[in-house]
């Protein structure tokens, strides 16, 4: 028990240690690659409170994808922040110090950590979903289960803000606001270096599986759609970053991203309105599979899980090249 | 103590070491490309060391092969992104620490 509070102190001492650093420093790309160090070390947390699936997706976006985009967007703008000048600094800090202490304040009502009596235990659909799940929905990983099958409309809400944030993004700063506009041909590209040119085209395919593997495992293991999908982006970055971008849109045209990130949460949509043309509730499995609900709710989650990789997917990539194909205005 | 744990517990303490080591250097080296090898010692033998060890513990062969897969990756990524590093400061016109500068 010692070595485990040991282990937590430590984390978030460096966790404290680097937001200070970051809170002070005026060099942007140092504070996007210490940014990622936060979301590292706040997955390596989340794996200790044994939420795996959390701190597979903190480490997919958090390390991975997020990080890419904040270098693309640097790329276009200053690497420096500008000095804030003293008075102006004021409001600022009394913004953080009230939103701070309210949130102290909050957490006093919070139950001690591990605590047996806290609404979350007691909650008769605590229960529901941890032994019903098993026989209801039939899949080992409880997580899944409560994502994709029970809470199946909750996560069509969160792709549905995936999309629409992608197509805000894209519609302000990308392709669709000044189609026109492409970045002059770079004067070297990183596949000149025959060492990152050798290993990505190793890794590549690995992490193309991996994406693959995380989909289609979720309903057994940590992973599903969100996770495949950043990694399935992640592939495309890199392929993107290292052969270059025209190269990259050979590959995946921008049609065929636009095509994906409609389709995703359409197959998602379509999902809901056949199990209610087959007689059940918006996004009910069972009917699926008539007289065998299991392979019913089997089938609805792996739909499901493609259909939210598919759109992430899609619409990290399409950011990214989007923010790389830019010209860039200082 | 068997031998193999004995093994196990020299790989995981020379481990440990070239990562302590590696910290040190990034923070005593005085000049880019020694603190970039610093890190890549950390990352390459250190925590390959350290990988090995643990195989040696005993473990399932599903938890092995998982370290092994873990061990591969390193050996290819991390050498690279060293690689890259110095290359590109060396692109970009950063300058080599000789005797008697001061560190940078």
């Amino acid at each position: 028990m010692t070595t485990f509070a040991l282990i937590n102190v430590t984390l978030l001492g460096i966790l404290l240690a680097t937001a200070l650093a970051i809170a002070r420093m005026r060099a942007l790309y140092e504070a996007t690659m210490l940014a990622a160090l936060l979301s590292l070390v706040t997955a390596t947390l989340f794996v200790l409170l044994d939420a795996v699936d959390v701190a597979f997706t903190e480490a997919a976006v958090g390390v991975g994808i997020s990080t890419v985009l904040l270098l693309g967007v640097l790329a276009l703008t200053r690497s420096w922040e500008a000095v804030t000048s003293q008075r102006r600094r004021l409001p600022g800090l009394l913004v953080v110090v009230l939103a701070g202490g309210a949130l102290v304040y909050a957490s006093q009502d919070l139950p001690a950590f591990g605590a047996a009596d806290s609404p979350v235990q007691l909650h008769p659909v605590t229960d529901a979903y941890l032994y019903e799940s098993q026989d209801e929905v039939g899949i080992p990983n409880t997580v899944t289960a409560v994502l994709a099958s029970y809470r199946a409309l909750d996560t069509l809400g969160e792709l549905v803000v995936v999309f629409t944030a992608g197509l805000a993004v894209l519609s302000v700063l990308g392709p669709l606001a000044r189609p026109e506009q492409t970045r002059p041909g770079a004067d070297f590209h990183l596949a000149d270096y025959r060492v990152i040119r050798v290993i990505t085209r190793l890794l590549l395919p690995f992490i193309l599986v991996f994406a693959l593997y995380v989909l289609f495992h979720g309903e057994y293991g940590p992973g599903g759609g969100f996770q495949a999908g950043v990694i399935f982006a992640t592939g495309a970055v890199l392929y993107g970053l290292v052969f270059g971008l025209d190269r990259a849109q050979q590959v995946i045209p921008s049609w065929a991203l636009w095509l994906f990130i409609c389709l995703g949460l359409l197959l998602y949509l379509g999902l809901g309105v056949a199990t209610m043309l087959l007689g059940g509730s918006f996004l009910d499995y069972d009917v699926l599979s008539p007289g065998h609900p299991e392979t019913g709710q089997h089938l609805g989650i792996l739909l499901v899980e493609m259909a939210i990789g598919t759109t992430v997917s899609a619409v990290m990539a399409m950011i990214f090249f989007s923010f790389a194909s830019r010209g860039a205005s200082r | 103590m068997n031998p193999v744990e004995l093994l196990s517990g020299v790989l995981l303490g020379a481990g440990a070491l070239f990562v302590v080591s590696g910290g040190v250097g990034l923070l005593r080296f005085p000049d880019f490309y020694t603190r970039n090898h610093a890190v890549g010692v950390t990352d390459s033998i250190g925590a390959g060391l350290i990988l090995v060890g643990l195989l040696l513990q005993p473990i399932s062969w599903q938890t092995a092969v998982r370290l092994l897969i873990i061990l591969l990756f390193m050996t290819l990524t991390s050498p690279t992104a060293a690689h890259i590093l110095a290359h590109a400061a060396r692109r970009d016109g950063v300058p080599v620490w000789h005797e008697g500068y001061r560190r940078r």
